[in-house]
């Protein structure tokens, strides 16, 4: 996903663009002021919680406002004492402090919860125990079935990319009412997967009078029950997750049909390639790129998953459909571990980077290699 | 993002039985996969208009199978004998409903504010922030995207608990901005590169400042892409349960989160919850329908050069 900024333009800063001292000096203080002020306010909030002062505020609540005019005293010095180059550093500045101050901070403080023994419904408090939730999650077997589930649930992507793509090439074959058809396909998308979960997985697949079961016995299949045997209770998550998610690989996928080429295909019906072959040497290595962004995105988000299986099976029967984040969800729901709980987010976090690091290099590197 | 008529797939056909033949197929395959998408909400829809007997028998069709009453909306109080009475559910419904709307359209337009700007700033000028150039800072925030939800959770219901922003709207919005501005930078970077410098450019040899072109000649242009990127953003604060579910205990509590607690004490009552459900998935659905153009056009920014 780290792509090129193709049109980047480098405007370069306007020599003629003195700035006055008085302007600059104003700028510094003005930063120095906000600065002093944020911490301040830290300083006063430590002491007030550590119990060394009596003066403070109940909840750390002001130090963000601090933090926010902190933000705003930043943009200021760089208009102030940058001229032109500060106007365009307060495009990015929001956005940045935004982004650092809610995923830096509270992942480093993850970190730090993840090696402490914190149970919030206790009165105990947290305690720190080192790398005790590091040896206990190693031992912990439902954490690797977890782990071992988010495989399995990654896999069925492949499934759900070959599904996509079929009705990406059907929306782009010459049909009629098209825009029909691709409004309908689209629609699963919207729909909130909790509401999704229960209307159909917990009603639509009922054992007893859910349609898909009276189907499902029509067919022949005696005991319709979705979700009491581990293998049929994951196949049933994945398919519920691929009905909601197979549209978003669809119209990546019908935009990257659309856009292809048509003299290629000319060309290929001209030497008089059948339509499979046309496919398979035409179509698809030129759809390889598009393909491919599909799937990785599709595979962050599956990643995620995480609503549907709480609502549906809360991990059951035994563990075996639980993906990690919903594993996490239920180890607090249920044991208030916050500290244990970190840990496993923390571990997931790390595998996830290494794996989706190891994913985009080795995507380029195919996709590169079959063009 | 147009549709254009393409009609290779024809001229590939030689004689008139594979004509037929194919059209068969292809018009059984998208009729197949229209059930597959539209009988779950067929099924919600007009559970909500069942019965306990209609429910547990399998009933399909309204008129020939059961006769449909207002049964799942008068348990909400929405059906229209029961509108116009008081009723706990339906403020309670109403209530969720309206965090629903203040988080989605809160946390989306500030994301599309924020992101705007940062995508702009990253198409158009070059950055150093220490040792960090644009390609850093653009793949920064979009790296945001593969951080899952449950890493950020326990820290941030600590964390939440300790500025007081536990179970509030303010704090669901500053979680759902931060789980959308990568998707909002990412169609917004692409809106704004393909859009030719030279309009700035002379806006600023007429005397606009910076700011001034952008807020006057760029956002104009880009409106498409900020409506696209706002829907797309809309869906996924909609939808979200995760947060919702661990950081929102009474006030703030979203729609997904009434829908997941609605287990009673004699089992459920399939027909408030097919109610429910279809309420929940309403707004949505309707805006997918009617503003399809943009989400499409804000799913398939950048995949296709």
């Amino acid at each position: 996903m780290a792509e090129q900024i193709s049109t980047a333009n480098a405007w370069s800063a306007n020599p003629a663009d003195l700035i006055p001292a008085g302007r600059k000096r104003l700028g510094w203080a003005l930063l120095a002021l906000a600065t002093v002020g944020l911490l301040a306010v830290i300083v006063v909030q430590i002491l007030y919680k550590t119990e060394m002062s009596t003066i403070g505020f109940d909840t750390w609540r002001p130090v963000i406002y601090a933090y926010v005019l902190w933000g705003a005293a930043l943009g200021a010095w760089q208009v102030l004492t940058r001229g032109e180059d500060g106007q365009r550093a307060l495009f990015l500045l929001p956005a940045l402090l935004f982004t650092i101050a809610m995923v830096i901070f509270p992942t480093l403080f993850g970190f730090y919860i993840a090696l402490t023994d914190w149970n919030l419904s206790s009165f105990t408090g947290r305690r720190f125990n080192g790398l005790d939730n590091f040896w206990q999650m190693l031992a912990d077997p439902y954490y690797r079935n977890a782990l071992f589930n988010m495989v399995l649930y990654v896999l069925a992507v492949l499934v759900e990319y070959v599904i996509a793509f079929g009705l990406a090439l059907l929306l782009n074959a010459q049909i009629r009412a098209r825009k029909f058809f691709r409004v309908v396909f689209l629609l699963p998308l919207m729909l909130s997967p909790v509401a999704v979960s229960w209307m159909v997985g917990k009603s639509l697949m009922e054992y007893r009078f859910g349609p898909a079961a009276t189907l499902a016995r029509h067919l022949g299949w005696e005991n319709p029950a979705f979700f009491s045997d581990p293998i049929t209770a994951r196949i049933s998550i994945m398919m519920l997750d691929a009905w909601t998610f197979i549209p978003f690989m669809m119209i990546m996928l019908l935009a990257g049909l659309q856009a292809m080429s048509r003299e290629v295909l000319e060309a290929a019906r001209v030497d008089g390639a059948t339509a499979w072959q046309t496919f398979w040497q035409v179509t698809f290595p030129l759809m390889l790129p598009v393909s491919v962004t599909a799937v990785i995105l599709r595979i962050i988000f599956k990643l995620k998953l995480a609503d549907i299986i709480i609502t549906l099976t809360s991990g059951g029967p035994g563990g075996a459909t639980d993906s990690v984040s919903s594993f996490i969800y239920r180890e607090y729901r249920d044991r208030s571990n916050v500290g244990y709980g970190t840990m496993l987010a923390m571990a997931y976090l790390v595998i996830i980077v290494v794996f989706v690091t190891w994913l985009l290099k080795f995507a380029n590197r195919f996709v590169r290699n079959v063009n | 993002m147009s549709v254009q008529t393409t009609d290779y797939t024809v001229s590939e056909i030689r004689s008139p039985a594979a004509f037929v033949a194919s059209r068969v197929f292809i018009y059984g395959a998208l009729l197949f996969w229209t059930f597959v998408c539209l009988f779950p909400l067929y099924w919600t829809i007009t559970t909500s208009f069942k019965s306990a007997v209609d429910v547990t028998q399998g009933h399909l069709i309204p008129f020939v199978d059961f006769q449909p009453d207002w049964k799942g909306w008068r348990s909400l109080g929405l059906s229209p004998d029961s509108i116009f009475e008081t009723s706990t559910v339906r403020d309670e419904f109403f209530k969720r409903f309206m965090n629903s709307i203040i988080t989605s359209v809160g946390a989306s337009a500030l994301a599309i504010v924020i992101g705007s700007l940062a995508a702009y700033g990253l198409t158009r000028y070059r950055y150093k922030f220490a040792w960090f150039k644009n390609e850093d800072i653009s793949f920064f925030f979009l790296s945001q995207l593969i951080l899952p939800p449950v890493v950020l959770a326990l820290p941030f219901l600590v964390l939440y608990r300790e500025v007081a922003l536990l179970d509030t709207r303010i704090g669901l919005i500053l979680l759902y901005t931060l789980m959308v501005l990568p998707i909002v930078i990412w169609i917004m970077r692409d809106q704004f590169n393909s859009i030719p410098v030279e309009l700035e450019e002379a806006a600023l040899v007429d005397g606009l400042s910076i700011w001034g072109a952008f807020l006057r000649i760029v956002m104009p242009i880009a409106l498409p892409g900020m409506v696209a990127a706002f829907i797309l953003a809309m869906v996924l604060c909609w939808n979200e349960y995760f947060f919702a579910a661990l950081l929102t205990s009474t006030d703030a509590k979203t729609i997904p989160v009434m829908v997941a607690s609605q287990t009673g004490s004699q089992g459920i009552n399939w027909w408030s919850m097919a109610a429910l459900a279809t309420a929940a998935i309403a707004p949505l659905a309707i805006i997918g329908i009617a503003l399809e153009r943009y989400l499409i056009m804000g799913m398939t920014a950048g995949s296709v050069k």
